[in-house]
């Protein structure tokens, strides 16, 4: 029972660690996705340092402090959520106003308490239940396990603040369940109590203490306060929250990048926002070709003009914009890929009339996949390939540090090798200044067709410009003179701004969007030439192509040009800056401080693990394999990202493989234990032995292998993941009890040290896997988390009593 | 925020000496008794200094290092504490958007300054501003233009922009609430157009409402964090150019000029 309650914790608080990002995103920014872990872990770290000094007056009371615990955890996650919407906290307003940082901070510690309350319960069950410590251990991970999971699953079915209220129902049921597990009439009213509480929170929230108070700097708060709009529909995903709104006074009137020359106007349309921003568009479609002239007057219809009837595949297709371009221009076929399935219910479903039944037409075909999924399963052959303005999501910075497999190289190269011989890949972004996105994008196809074995790739490439959006074309075949001719005539009709092109000279590339000087044409001429690695090293930005190993497209940070731009914030350096990047590491620089203060000093004053007696050790054994532990998983979550078609479904089988499987690992210690006691193998070595092994074996041999898979059917892909994660997983699970098994019968006083340093280890870590992956790429990350187990396992083996 | 001890060139202070003759000289035509009375004046100085020590640094932008002193004039008569809601009344002349309800800002100071430059607006000017908002970049136009037009698209702003323009005795600002995608027809052609965010492209109607030689502007980004200024220029020939200004000289490579 009591294990059970365990479990039903661990769930609650990984539901809602995943929940809490979602609400973050929704009412705020992308950016406090990082925050959330280390918030989480923060609360892990606290409990420990907590429960070391109160360890003795708890025990006594172990049921009632755990069920308590779990009750307060599921009342706080509520809690904390509707005091922290009242702040009047304003992300965009921080360089302006440092008050900002200080709400900040408090919702920092706000959303720290659930997980505190949380981690009390497991903490506990460590400290009091100690002849049990794999069995906690294993029901702990495998709960955590189910709630990251259910929490996703959650998601699809129900808005987050009912998913809010589930997470209290899981605390309240913990609770009802540890009291039940007393087997007395007081345990049984306590259970009956708690197991109200439950319902209470199921049926009894008021729905205004937790409704979405969206930032009134978004787009849905601003167009839903122009007159006679309205929310049409709503659709809740953990891809994120659509907001589908009719504006009948007011059009939306959405088309990127429109040419100045334009006369015409779309027609009307229906907005869709995702988390409360990023707005895109379902167009009015009555079957008549002339209301959409309007997209002929944008960058992204460049690649029609050099195509005759193509067949197409659209990359991310949204509200449809791109497929009745390619309607528009006589597409023969036309493949459409998108990724939220509640996109594509709104176009197909919900507004099909409106949208004049787009997705269902004879040459529209439309998959619910991920793009690098579809195009390495897809065995047809196209004469164009679009990717056009995905992520327009809530502007520049927000998503600075979220990975994305579309721009890699290697993504690149998997595009290509679909197109016809004369195919081209079109791609299309915003343009910012000063250029990032789009001199990053020509570096990139740059570097796929030297990978593909093209000879002359500066004959392959075209960059076209308007003032707000640039495309970039990459053909299979050189550019024919003709192509080339027909591309200026398109540009000049529309005074677009040729960037790139086979003899484009400097004062063509500066003509109608006049900037301060042609950036694109001299980047783009610099990363051709001999000069690229100076180029790329003088850049402010951080030009350098992404791939599969380091696939963050959408960091442009670097340090050295930080001080300039924080000079000039005031007048522009703020907009030009990653705020994911530096929010990141100023949740490291905070988590750092904080694990030092609130964990590290009351251990220390607290008990005075004596440092002669190898506390230090113990502390460097749990710190090593929980940076470790954290390190793998979050890497093998992101490699198995690209090879499970979908990053949800990726995310939550991995992560729960991970748990489970680690569960089941340290379960197995003991018993693995008895079966080694006349060998000279530890378990320990063993088991690390086998980490390196199967790590290292992975991270060169997994990307091959998921090439060569990629078009098995994803439930086998699933499959075959956990099979993969399982064995690593399984060894991986083995460090912690091992060593607390040992730290409990020679030092007992250590245990919540090492438990609470075990929890620090990972507040850091989550933060600085990322912080690494994003510069060095991810295999070092693995080869660094490898060398920890290495050099965990040296200081277990070293006496521990000198 | 700005280092105010930073060393002025001596052709600079010169200038600066200037703005303020002009400023006093435009503050009395502008609005008259408020500004005389009111107790900002020294914040509204303050402001000014602010402003034209960025604009040291925005060549790149206006191809000039200084705002023209029409327009630091026109800044120093509006009392542009009164534009936004009391709560943030003590930061009004902070060189920063303010929030002022709707989701909506209003603008920095000194990149309403650098707006309202670029216009080059004549004194038989007739301007039109798209979002009116507060109504604090329409009274900085009043006393530079013959005549403004400000169409905002929240009621409520709409309202209490043209109650605080009324109250101000501001006589050439016409307001209305609507959309502002087809410009102000009846009163068009427009010398200069202000939008004051950008939408997902340049409204078609608002370009063939815009005078040959005119000139449109607008800023570009999110909500308090301006990216570049847009500025378009129709040509006497009726062929539209765009100029992309960073509000700030920045040069992407280091140790480039």
């Amino acid at each position: 029972m009591i294990l059970l309650a365990i479990a039903l914790a661990s769930a609650g608080i990984l539901a809602y660690e995943v929940l809490l990002t979602r609400l973050l995103a929704i009412t705020q920014w992308h950016h406090f996705t990082y925050m959330v872990i280390s918030i989480a872990l923060l609360g892990y770290g606290v409990s420990g340092a907590f429960l070391a000094l109160m360890r003795d007056r708890l025990k006594p009371h172990f049921t009632t402090a755990f069920a308590a615990s779990a009750a307060l955890f599921g009342f706080s996650a509520v809690a904390a959520f509707a005091v922290a919407q009242r702040l009047p906290f304003n992300a965009l307003e921080v360089i302006w106003d440092p008050r900002q940082l200080l709400y900040l901070l408090a919702l920092y510690l706000l959303y720290t308490l659930p997980f505190f309350c949380g981690a009390n319960c497991v903490g506990l069950a460590f400290i009091c239940m100690t002849d049990r410590v794999g069995r906690i251990y294993r029901y702990d991970l495998i709960g955590a396990g189910t709630g990251a999971l259910g929490a996703v699953a959650a998601l699809f079915l129900l808005r987050p603040p009912q998913v809010l209220e589930l997470v209290a129902v899981l605390g309240c049921a913990a609770a009802a369940l540890a009291s039940l597990s007393e087997r007395k009439a007081r345990g049984r009213r306590w259970a009956a109590l708690y197991g109200a509480g439950a319902i209470l929170a199921a049926t009894a929230i008021p729905p205004a203490w937790i409704e979405l108070e969206i930032s009134q700097f978004k787009g849905l708060r601003q167009a839903l306060a122009v007159p006679g709009t309205e929310v049409v529909a709503e659709r809740s995903g953990p891809l994120g929250l659509l907001t589908a709104v009719r504006s009948p006074t007011i059009p939306f009137r959405h088309a990127p990048g429109l040419s100045l020359n334009a006369t015409g106007e779309p027609p009307a349309q229906i907005g869709v926002f995702t988390d409360g921003d990023g707005l895109s568009a379902i167009t009015a479609f009555d079957g008549r070709r002339e209301p959409l002239a309007y997209l002929d007057f944008t960058t992204t219809a460049l690649p029609y003009h050099l195509l005759d009837e193509p067949r197409v595949l659209v990359l991310g297709a949204g509200g449809g914009a791109d497929v009745l371009l390619a309607l528009y221009h006589g597409a023969r076929r036309i493949d459409a890929v998108e990724l939220d399935p509640n996109f594509v219910w709104l176009v197909r479903e919900k507004f099909s009339d409106f949208a004049g039944n787009l997705y269902d037409r004879p040459e529209v075909r439309v998959r619910i996949a991920e793009a690098r999924g579809f195009v390495a399963g897809e065995r047809t052959r196209y004469d164009m390939i679009q990717l056009s303005l995905i992520d327009a999501l809530s502007g520049a910075s927000a998503r600075s540090l979220s990975e994305s497999y579309l721009y890699t190289v290697e993504a690149f190269g998997d595009f290509l090798e679909r197109l016809e011989p004369g195919g081209y890949l079109a791609i299309s972004r915003r343009l910012k200044l000063p250029p990032r996105d789009s001199l990053k994008l020509f570096a990139t196809a740059l570097d796929a067709l030297k990978v593909a074995g093209v000879a002359d790739p500066l004959r392959h490439l075209a960059l076209i410009r308007s003032w707000n959006t640039t495309t970039l074309l990459v053909k299979r075949k050189p550019l024919t003179e003709s192509e080339i001719a027909d591309i200026r005539a398109f540009a000049e009709a529309r005074s677009f701004d040729l960037a790139f092109l086979p003899g484009l000279t400097e004062e063509d590339a500066n003509r109608y969007n006049i900037l301060a000087r042609p950036f694109l044409f001299e980047g783009a001429r610099a990363l051709a030439g001999p000069r690229r690695a100076a180029f790329l090293d003088a850049y402010k930005f951080d030009l350098r192509p992404a791939s599969d190993d380091r696939p963050y497209f959408f960091d442009f940070f670097r340090w050295r040009a930080l001080p300039e731009l924080l000079a000039k914030r005031a007048t522009g350096g703020a907009a030009m800056l990653d705020w994911g990047y530096l929010i990141l590491f100023a949740t490291l620089v905070q988590a750092v401080g904080l694990v030092l203060v609130l964990v590290l000093l009351p251990l220390w004053f607290g008990r005075r693990p004596a440092r002669a007696r190898g506390g230090w050790r113990v502390a460097l054994y749990f710190f090593a394999i929980g940076v470790a532990f954290l390190f793998m998983e979050i890497v093998f979550i992101q490699r198995f990202l690209l090879f499970l078609s979908h990053p949800l479904y990726a995310v939550a089988v991995v992560l729960a493989a991970f748990l489970v499987f680690a569960g089941l690992g340290a379960g197995a210690t003991a018993w693995l234990e008895d079966r080694l006691i006349d060998t000279r193998i530890s378990v320990l070595q063993l088991a690390v032995a086998c980490i390196a092994l199967l790590a290292a074996l992975y991270v060169f041999m997994l990307p091959a292998l998921f090439r060569a898979l990629a078009p098995l059917a994803d439930p086998l892909k699933i499959l075959l993941s956990l099979f993969l994660i399982a064995p690593l997983a399984f060894w991986m699970g083995m460090p912690f009890p091992l060593a607390l098994a040992r730290v409990k019968s020679r030092l007992p006083a250590l245990v919540p040290w090492a438990w609470g340093v075990n929890g620090c280890a990972s507040v850091l870590s989550a933060i600085l896997a990322t912080l690494l992956a994003v510069n060095l790429g991810f295999t070092p990350v693995v080869l660094i988390a490898v060398a920890l187990y290495i050099g965990a396992a040296a200081l277990f083996h070293a006496p521990l009593d000198q | 925020m700005i280092n105010r001890k930073r060393p002025i060139s001596s052709g600079t202070f010169g200038r600066m000496a200037a703005f303020c003759l002009v400023a006093l000289a435009v503050a009395q035509f502008g609005f008259g008794s408020i500004a005389e009375a009111d107790d900002y004046a020294a914040d509204r100085n303050d402001m000014l200094t602010v402003i034209q020590a960025h604009a040291q640094y925005s060549k790149s932008a206006t191809g000039r290092d200084y705002i023209d002193p029409k327009v630091i004039g026109a800044m120093a008569s509006a009392p542009r504490h009164e534009f936004v809601p009391e709560s943030v009344k003590s930061l009004a002349y902070r060189d920063r958007p303010l929030p002022i309800g709707y989701g909506q800002t209003i603008s920095q100071p000194f990149i309403v300054a650098l707006m309202t430059d670029l216009l080059r607006v004549e004194e038989d000017h007739v301007v039109l501003e798209i979002g009116t908002g507060s109504g604090y970049q329409a009274a900085v136009l009043a006393p530079l233009a013959r005549q403004v037009y400000s169409i905002e698209i929240v009621p409520e702003l709409a309202r209490r922009a043209a109650a605080t323009l009324a109250r101000l005795n501001v006589a050439n600002v016409t307001t209305r609430a609507g959309d502002g995608y087809y410009g102000w027809p009846a009163a068009a052609p427009f010398d200069g157009i202000v939008v004051t965010a950008a939408g997902s492209h340049v409204p078609p109607p608002l370009v063939k409402q815009l005078k040959p030689g005119g000139r449109m502007v607008i800023p570009v980004g999110a909500a308090f964090a301006v990216q570049y200024l847009l500025l378009i220029e129709k040509g006497t020939d009726g062929r539209v150019r765009t100029r992309q200004l960073l509000p700030v000289r920045f040069v992407p490579l280091t140790g480039g000029r």
